[in-house]
C-alpha cells in the first residue's frame, strides 16, 4: 500500500502553551483514521499544521513522498490533501449548488480558464452528482447561512472533496450534531469518500462511531500521540481510558460545549 | 447566466443604440453630462467589482486622476489620438493599481478603503505641487484626433461621445461576463470566506489583487474619458477626496447588481447634482445629502433593485421560500 502521509517529529508552541510534540504519524492509502481526544488536546492544531495553515516549529511533513512543509493551504489543497472544518467554511450567503459550483470552478480552472463562465452547464452536471453524492441536492436551492447544522457540515465537506483528493481531513464532521443523527450523517459522508477513493482522517468525540468506521486511532492527549493502534486495542488502553475515554464521558454527562476553531 | 446574449447583453445593446440616437438631438449641456456620467459610471463600475468582493475604496480618484494626467502628458508627447490616449489612460492606472496591489491585498474593510484614501491624498499633494504640472491650475488637454481626423466645435463633443459610449459598451460587457466567469466568482469567496477559498487552492490575496487591478484600469479609463470631455485636467477635479466620494456615491445609488445600473446611477448622478447646483445653489449639498439618506434607507440595494421589484410583481405564481 501507498504511503500517503508521513509526519515525523512535530512541534508546535503558541507561546508558552505546546499544542503538538513529538507527533509521528503516518497514513497509508485507504486507511482510515480516527482522532480522538479532550478538548485542547492539540488534535486541530495537527490538521492545521499538516494542510499548511500554521507552521510547525519544528518537524517534517512529507505527503506522496514529497515535502509540503511551510506552504500555503492554497498550495496543498492542489496537491489533494484536503480538509473540512469544526465550523463550516462555507459561503454563506450563496445556495448550495452555487457553493458546490464555485468551489468546482476553482478545481478546475487555472489561467485563461478562470474567465470562463463558471455556471458552464457540464460543470453543472458534475455538481448536481456531487450534490447527490453528499445527499444535500434537497437543499440545492438553499441559501448555507439558511442550512441545518448537519447539511452545512456535509455542505463543506462536498466542497473539501470536489478536487476529489487523495486524502481528505475532517475536523469533527458530527460535532454539534445530535445523537441520532450522527450515524446517518457519518454513513452519507464515508460512503461518498470511498466511492471518491479518498483516504479518510476524521477528528471524533464519540467512541461508538470510532469504533464503527475506523481502521486505526490516534489518541491526543495534551498535544503527544499516546496511542496509535486498531480501534478495539486503542480503547482498552490504559492511558486513553484515562485521558481520553474518561474525559469524554464526563464531558457527555456535563453538556458538551462546542468550541469553534478553524 | 452562461448565455453570451443574455438580457444584460440586449439591455445593454439597446441603451448604447439609444444614447447614439440621442448623442445627435441633445443639446450640448446635456450631451456633456451624458459624457460625465460615462467616464464616472466606469470607475464605480471598477468600485462595483470591489463591492461584492466586500470591499469599499475611498481613494480612487488616484486612478481617476492618474488617468487623466497620463492623457493630459500623453498629448504633451505629441500623441492626439483618442484611442491611444485612452489606452495610455487606463494602463498607466493599471499599472499604478498593480503596484500598490500588493499593498492593498493584505488590508480589508476600513483599513483597504482609507489606505486607498491617503495614497489618493498623496498624489493629490504632490500633484498640487508640482510646477510642471501646473500645480493646482492642471494642465489643458487639446481635443483629440480620431484616427487622424480631428473634428471641430460641435462635432469634437459628439464623436468623442459616440466613441467613448461605444467603448463603455465594450467594457460594460467585458465586465458583465467576468462576474459571471469563476474568477468574477471569487468576488464572492472573498467577501464570504476567505478561509475557504484559500482550502479551494486559490489565493484570496491574488483574487483581491487582480480585482483591484481591473478597478484601476476602469478609473484610469474614465479619467481618461474625463480628461477629454472636460479638456482641462486639474488636482481639485480630478484627484481631491470629494471625487472618490462622488464614485461610492454612484455605487450605492446604483446598487451592485448589475453592470447597466452603474451607469444608470451616473446618470441618475449627473442630474441631480447639476439641478440641485442650478437651482438650489444655496443647499445643493443637502439635497445630495439627502437623496443619499434616502437611497440608503429605502433602497439599500441602489436604483437597480427597482427592477427586480417590477420582475417580483411580474411573476403569477409566488415561488416557495428559498
Ligand atoms: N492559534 C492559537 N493561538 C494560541 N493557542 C492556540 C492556538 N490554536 C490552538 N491553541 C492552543 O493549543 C492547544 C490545542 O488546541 P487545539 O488543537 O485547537 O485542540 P483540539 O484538540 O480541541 O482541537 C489548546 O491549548 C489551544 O488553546
Ligand atoms: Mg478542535
Amino acid at each position: 500500500m501507498a504511503r500517503v502521509l508521513e509526519v515525523h517529529d512535530l512541534e508546535k508552541s503558541f507561546g508558552g502553551v505546546v499544542a503538538a510534540r513529538d507527533i509521528n504519524v503516518t497514513i497509508d492509502e485507504g486507511e482510515t483514521i480516527g482522532i480522538i481526544g479532550a478538548n485542547g488536546a492539540g488534535k486541530t492544531t495537527f490538521v492545521n499544521m499538516v494542510t499548511g495553515y500554521l507552521r510547525p516549529s519544528a518537524g517534517r511533513i512529507e505527503f506522496m513522498g514529497r515535502s509540503i512543509l511551510g506552504m500555503a493551504p492554497r498550495r496543498i489543497t492542489t496537491l489533494g490533501l484536503c480538509r473540512s472544518f469544526q465550523v463550516p467554511q462555507v459561503f454563506g450567503s450563496e445556495t448550495v449548488f452555487e457553493n458546490v459550483m464555485i468551489a468546482m470552478g476553482i478545481a478546475e480552472s487555472r489561467g485563461p480558464a478562470l474567465l470562463a463562465p463558471l455556471f458552464a452547464p457540464a460543470r453543472a452536471a458534475r455538481a448536481e452528482t456531487h450534490m447527490a453524492r453528499y445527499q444535500i441536492a434537497d437543499y440545492r436551492d438553499v441559501a448555507a447561512d439558511a442550512l441545518p447544522q448537519g447539511v452545512r457540515k456535509l455542505l463543506d465537506i462536498a466542497m473539501a472533496t470536489v478536487r476529489k483528493p487523495k486524502l481528505v481531513m475532517l475536523d469533527e464532521p458530527t460535532s454539534g450534531i445530535s445523537v441520532e443523527e450522527k450515524f446517518g450523517l457519518m454513513d452519507i459522508i464515508m460512503a461518498a469518500l470511498r466511492e471518491e477513493e479518498t483516504t479518510v482522517l476524521f477528528i471524533e468525540h464519540d467512541m461508538e462511531i470510532v469504533e464503527r468506521y475506523v481502521s486505526r486511532v490516534l489518541a491526543f492527549y495534551q498535544g503527544e500521540i499516546i496511542c496509535d493502534a486498531p480501534p478495539a486495542e486503542a480503547l482498552e488502553d490504559p492511558r486513553v481510558k484515562e485521558f481520553v475515554v474518561g474525559q469524554e464521558l464526563h464531558r457527555s454527562t456535563h453538556g458538551a460545549e462546542e468550541t469553534g476553531n478553524a | 447566466m452562461t448565455r453570451f446574449m443574455d438580457k444584460t447583453f440586449w439591455g445593454l445593446t439597446i441603451g448604447l443604440v439609444v444614447i447614439l440616437v440621442a448623442n445627435f438631438l441633445l443639446e450640448d449641456w446635456l450631451r456633456f453630462i451624458g459624457l460625465q456620467s460615462m467616464a464616472r459610471g466606469a470607475v464605480a463600475l471598477g468600485l462595483l467589482i470591489l463591492w461584492r468582493a466586500g470591499l469599499v475604496s475611498f481613494g480612487h480618484a488616484l486612478f481617476f486622476g492618474w488617468g487623466a494626467y497620463a492623457v493630459a502628458l500623453s498629448q504633451k508627447i505629441g500623441i492626439t489620438d483618442a484611442l491611444l490616449g485612452i489606452i495610455i489612460g487606463t494602463i498607466a492606472s493599471g499599472l499604478l493599481a498593480f503596484a500598490l496591489g500588493f499593498l492593498l491585498r493584505r488590508y480589508r474593510a476600513i483599513f483597504f478603503a482609507l489606505l486607498n484614501l491617503a495614497f489618493s491624498m498623496i498624489l493629490y499633494g504632490v500633484l498640487a505641487k508640482l510646477e510642471v504640472l501646473g500645480s493646482t491650475d492642471g494642465i489643458g488637454v487639446k481635443q483629440p484626433s480620431y484616427f487622424g481626423i480631428t473634428p471641430e466645435g460641435a462635432n469634437a463633443h459628439i464623436t468623442l461621445f459616440c466613441f467613448t459610449a461605444i467603448i463603455v459598451y465594450i467594457v460594460a460587457l467585458a465586465v458583465h461576463r467576468y462576474l459571471s466567469s469563476t474568477l468574477g466568482a471569487m468576488t464572492i469567496a472573498v467577501r464570504e470566506n476567505e478561509i475557504r477559498l484559500e482550502y479551494l487552492g486559490y489565493s484570496a490575496e491574488k483574487a483581491i489583487h487582480v480585482k483591484y487591478v481591473f478597478s484601476g484600469l476602469l478609473a484610469g479609463f474614465g479619467g481618461a474619458v474625463m480628461a477629454l470631455a472636460v479638456g482641462h485636467v486639474d488636482p481639485d477635479s480630478m484627484v481631491y477626496w470629494p471625487n472618490s466620494g462622488d464614485f461610492v456615491f454612484i455605487t450605492i445609488l446604483s446598487g451592485t447588481g448589475n453592470v447597466a445600473a452603474t451607469f444608470i446611477g451616473a446618470l441618475a448622478f449627473e442630474l441631480i447634482r447639476t439641478f440641485a447646483f442650478d437651482y438650489a445653489p444655496q443647499i445643493w449639498q443637502l439635497l445630495m445629502g439627502g437623496t443619499l439618506l434616502v437611497i440608503v434607507m429605502f433602497l439599500p440595494n441602489g436604483l437597480w433593485s427597482l427592477t427586480e421589484h417590477l420582475g417580483k410583481r411580474r411573476k403569477s405564481a409566488p415561488s416557495p421560500a428559498e
